[in-house]
């Protein structure tokens, strides 16, 4: 036992050094006077390196822990470093905007790692127990990170709302787990295919735990109808949490749901796949179309984010068919490094427009960027003929690579729904373009070397790795789910 | 056998009777304290199916710790008079055809249960103990425990973060 507790440990160890390092955050954070919170901003980002680093030392090795509990394999690597990428994006684009809106505090940072820290996990999670216990720790600080812009209304009522439902959804997800577990007489993912396998469960519970726990991890990727949250969560809460909460409860919301249904669920397949090719038509459709009337650019990201958890769960429609479940995994995962790179290049030209009290945020803001601040206009530019799948770019890639799944898995008329909604969609992002360059306007744009650089690394790559995508789609390929 | 019969219905009866108290009281202190008096008699039934452990967790955890914390918010907030009208009319019609509809169901489900519940493992004689707990919580369940540890730090620093009051030092 004690060996297989220090191998375990080893399996989780990234977890544990960022774990341990937002609690230690949280104690230096004390000695830090107010004015130099740049300080545990950049120990929060030194943190995030450091777990990385342990990640890349110890890449290819694929190894389960805790009897079961976790499964460290590459599709969780793969995961781990999209989210600490992601985490250290956030980092950068929330120092200077905390600092003038005033709402910086150290624990804004900390919050963050416990929330990262969750995501991973989610990411590794082979037990129903480990899937809910790590969607609360990574709900949770992002319900008070929504809400740390206290006494400003909206922010309140970000919080709450979030609060409120995701606290509903968490019933469905343990609700799903119970089902499950009366099912199959386990909720570890590894006993659960040996019962299925033996034969020995009850079909019609299984079908019922399956259905809430979509429901349940629905609510979390923001796909209708559990979306109705999302336009007021990203509008109220501060745009850098919205920017990282966009990317990092998304991928491990799909991290879940692809671990879960492409290993254990594949038996219920006849009957989850119409709902899920249903879900994904229904939250493309509505995400796009709604997106068209929106005048706030938060909203308008927020409805499209709506909408691109509507294509990656259109990837997680063909699952059941062994043959293309690993294509199923590797675009959903391709996806969303897409995903996040274009939304972060979009979300850091959005906070660099930002004025106080959340002025700066229509669309008629941006008029004139074009002429004023040529290269914000051109990352803007990039970031949404990526959302829309234009060709030099990684929207297009991905997106080329989740068609051609749903394609091979037999679904026309979805792939269909998926390229008509994207062309519905061109005009909403497009429209941003033109006002950026057609309409005369002097925005007001907050200068800052590490939104500026956040803006363009991402832009560029956006667009270089579109164009090199070889080694991504290889990586993406190579993270295949493990069972032991 | 006898007792043991007489036992359970005198429990089941306090146990109803006191959440319908619950339910029926228009003092909020009344209903809390019918509330611990529920859990008192759900915790005693734990103790009859053999599971000391959560019995008396129950009554630490339930009938102690939280229910004070409840009195003493209804107390300091002064909110004992609870509001007699509902805003929501229809809520009280649509609960009662909801709840019986739910009753039927459920009894439909124990008369007519159909299909193999998954195989049960027998338990063994000191399942539920203290002990037994105690070893599963570190060694199968060491993860997930030292993961609510974490959980429950981040919403410890959350709460604090966003009740704390603001000291301006522009």
């Amino acid at each position: 036992m004690p060996n297989d507790l220090w191998l375990s440990i080893g399996a989780i160890l990234p977890i544990i050094v960022l774990a341990v390092w937002a609690c230690l955050l949280l104690l230096v954070d004390l000695f830090i006077p107010a004015q130099r919170k740049g300080w545990t901003a950049s120990l929060a980002a030194v943190g995030l390196l450091i777990t990385l680093a342990v990640i890349l030392s110890r890449l290819g090795q694929s190894q389960s822990g805790f009897g079961g509990m976790v499964m460290v394999d590459n599709f969780a690597n793969f995961l781990s470093i999209l989210l600490l990428a992601s985490g250290l994006a956030a980092i950068a684009l929330s120092h200077d905007y905390l600092q003038r809106t005033g709402i910086e505090r150290g624990e804004y940072y900390v919050l963050l790692l416990f929330s990262i820290s969750g995501m991973m996990l989610m990411g590794m999670a082979s037990d129903l127990i480990m899937v809910f216990l790590a969607l609360e720790l990574l709900s949770i600080p992002l319900y008070v990170l929504a809400g740390i812009a206290v006494p400003r209304l909206n922010s309140e009522e970000a919080a709450i709302k979030y609060f409120l439902l995701g606290a509903f959804a968490s019933g469905f997800l343990v609700y799903g787990t119970a089902l499950v577990y009366g099912a199959s007489g386990s909720t570890s993912i590894a006993k659960i295919v040996q019962v299925i396998q033996a034969g020995q469960h009850n079909l019609t519970l299984l079908l019922a735990g399956a259905g809430l726990i979509l429901v349940g991890l629905g609510f979390k990727v923001a796909v209708a109808p559990f979306h109705m949250w999302t336009p007021d969560v990203y509008q109220g809460a501060p745009s850098s949490v919205t920017a990282f909460m966009a990317v990092g409860a998304k991928a491990a919301g799909f991290a879940a749901l692809l671990r879960i249904f492409v290993l254990a669920f594949p038996v219920v397949s006849l009957d989850m796949t119409p709902v899920l090719w249903s879900v994904a038509a229904l939250t493309m459709i509505l995400g796009n179309f709604v997106a068209i009337a929106q005048k706030n650019i938060k909203r308008l990201l927020a409805y499209s984010s709506i909408a691109h958890a509507g294509y990656i769960l259109m990837a997680l429609t063909p699952y059941g068919q062994s043959n293309v479940s690993a294509d199923s995994v590797a675009s959903a995962l391709f996806y969303l490094v897409a995903y996040a790179l274009t939304n972060f290049a979009a979300w850091a030209v959005v906070i660099a427009l930002e004025q106080a009290d959340e002025r700066g945020l229509e669309l008629s803001d941006y008029a004139g960027l074009g002429r004023k601040q040529p290269a914000l206009a051109a990352a803007m530019t990039v970031a949404m003929l990526s959302f829309t799948g234009v060709p030099p770019t990684l929207g297009f890639v991905g997106k080329f690579f989740l068609f051609r799944t749903v394609i091979e898995g037999g679904f026309i008329g979805l792939a269909l729904i998926g390229v008509l909604t994207s062309l519905v969609s061109a005009y909403y992002y497009l429209r941003v373009v033109v006002i950026m360059y057609m309409q005369e306007g002097e925005p007001v744009v907050r200068r800052d070397g590490w939104l500026y650089a956040t803006a363009f690394v991402s832009s560029i790559g956006v667009v270089a790795l579109s164009i090199f995508a070889g080694p991504l789609i290889a990586l993406a390929s190579r993270a295949i789910l493990n069972l032991f | 056998m006898l007792i043991d019969w007489i036992i359970f219905f005198g429990l089941a009866v306090v146990a109803i009777a006191s959440g319908i108290g619950l339910l029926l009281s228009k003092n909020a202190i009344y209903a809390a304290l019918n509330l611990i008096a529920n859990f008192t008699a759900v915790a005693i039934f734990y103790l009859i199916l053999a599971a000391p452990f959560i019995a008396l967790a129950q009554i630490a955890v339930y009938a102690g710790a939280i229910m004070v914390l409840f009195l003493f918010v209804i107390m300091l907030l002064g909110a004992e008079r609870l509001g007699g009208t509902s805003t929501l009319r229809w809520q009280r019609p649509l609960a009662i055809v909801l709840g019986l509809i739910l009753i039927v169901e459920t009894v439909l489900v124990f008369i007519n249960r159909s299909g193999a519940i998954a195989p049960i493992v027998e338990v063994t004689a000191d399942f539920g103990s203290p002990a037994a707990i105690g070893e599963s919580l570190f060694s199968t369940y060491l993860l997930p425990f030292e993961v609510i540890s974490v959980l429950l730090l981040a919403a410890m620093i959350g709460a604090i973060v966003l009740t704390r009051r603001r000291d301006q030092k522009a």
